[in-house]
């Protein structure tokens, strides 16, 4: 039973997310508003960690068999896919490359300097 | 004979979440087998079922539908992200100022070369709005390029694809350019690809898992928020 109400307890959460993303004007989507929530939740100790951990843990371990359903939806749209084929390859590979290069080293940079260069990690 | 499967299988509510876990099964299977990283069970996993759904010419909205439990999981598991970036609050408290400037960092330079890319390459508006929110959680950059005229479900093909290649080239972009921090690298993972990408960092480790998580959440709202500008450069 402890995973049960473990696993209400999050999509409790889910739905005050839902909540909120109807009522605000803002494009942003349920999913990333129950984050915040379930963080404010657990920060503030509305929830306490033992209360979802076991569920949260076991649902964030499945997270890559849960877009499986979404990617094959990706044959659904070779026609569109392949009518602009070279700026979607080229926006896929090198830009998420670049993206990840950029994101990653900025974060090393300022914690290195913020460190005032002492030692490494 | 086809049509009886068919008109079964449409009204089954089993099989496509036990072919989903089957596929990745398979792929998970083979990545072991092979020990190549390139082999992502999701990736491979995807590949076994659209080459099953169309040998069988079954259509996807059947096994979508059949599906659905699968999928029905993503909003609580995107939400219990919170816990492991809960569990390294203290991490996450220290490095505020380095974490948001790369996130930050990440998303203009995604916004940046795809409006770049965009203009080189003379693509319509449409197209172009498309691509903007590419590296961002599917339902934040599905809303994004459906609000600034875009196609939100090519939108949502690329944003997955996107996450696959995070997931397939993390290990290697961290080590070519020295990436050692795991602080760093989550956050390099998550505000490139995602919540595909963040199942890779989880594997990577939970320093990298949980920032990887964090960096969804606010890659994708500086996204929204951004996008509208970069989009106004456009013409």
């Amino acid at each position: 039973m402890k995973w049960v109400f473990q696993f209400g307890r999050i999509l409790t959460v889910c739905f005050l997310g839902e909540t909120l993303a109807a009522l605000l004007p803002l494009p942003i989507p349920a999913s990333v508003y129950g984050l915040v929530l379930m963080l404010a939740a657990l920060k503030l100790g509305v929830i306490r960690l033992e209360q979802v951990q076991d569920a949260g843990r076991f649902l964030v371990a499945i997270l890559p068999v849960l877009f499986l359903p979404a990617a094959v939806g990706v044959m659904d749209l070779h026609a569109e896919l392949t009518a602009m084929l070279l700026p979607c390859l080229l926006a896929v590979v090198p830009v998420t490359v670049l993206v990840m290069g950029a994101a990653g080293l900025v974060t090393q940079w300022v914690r290195r300097t913020q460190k005032g260069g002492a030692g490494h990690e | 004979m086809s049509e009886v499967l068919a008109s079964f299988l449409s009204r089954s509510s089993a099989w496509g979440a036990a072919l989903t876990i089957a596929a990745f099964g398979l792929g998970t299977l083979l990545q072991r087998r092979t020990g190549k990283a390139w082999c992502s069970p999701l990736l491979l996993g995807s590949l076994l079922v659209m080459a099953i759904l169309a040998v069988s010419g079954l259509p996807y909205t059947d096994f979508k539908a059949s599906a659905s439990p699968v999928s029905y999981l993503l909003l609580p598991a995107t939400v219990s992200l919170a816990i492991p970036l809960y569990e390294k609050r203290n991490l996450l408290r220290e490095n505020a100022a380095a974490i948001l400037a790369g996130i930050l960092a990440g998303v203009l330079v995604s916004l940046g070369s795809i409006a770049a890319l965009s203009l080189a390459m003379d693509l319509e508006r449409a197209q172009a709005v498309t691509l903007l929110p590419k590296s961002v959680t599917t339902a934040i950059g599905m809303d994004v390029a459906s609000a600034l005229g875009g196609m939100p479900s090519l939108a949502g093909a690329v944003i997955v694809l996107t996450g696959i290649m995070g997931s397939l080239t993390a290990p290697w972009v961290c080590e070519t350019l020295r990436i050692t921090d795991p602080i760093a690298k989550g956050v390099g993972i998550g505000t490139a690809s995602h919540a595909i990408g963040t199942a890779k960092a989880l594997e990577l480790g939970e320093t990298e898992g949980a920032m990887s998580g964090l960096a969804i959440a606010v890659a994708g709202v500086l996204t929204a928020a951004l996008a509208p500008v970069f989009a106004g450069l456009l013409n």
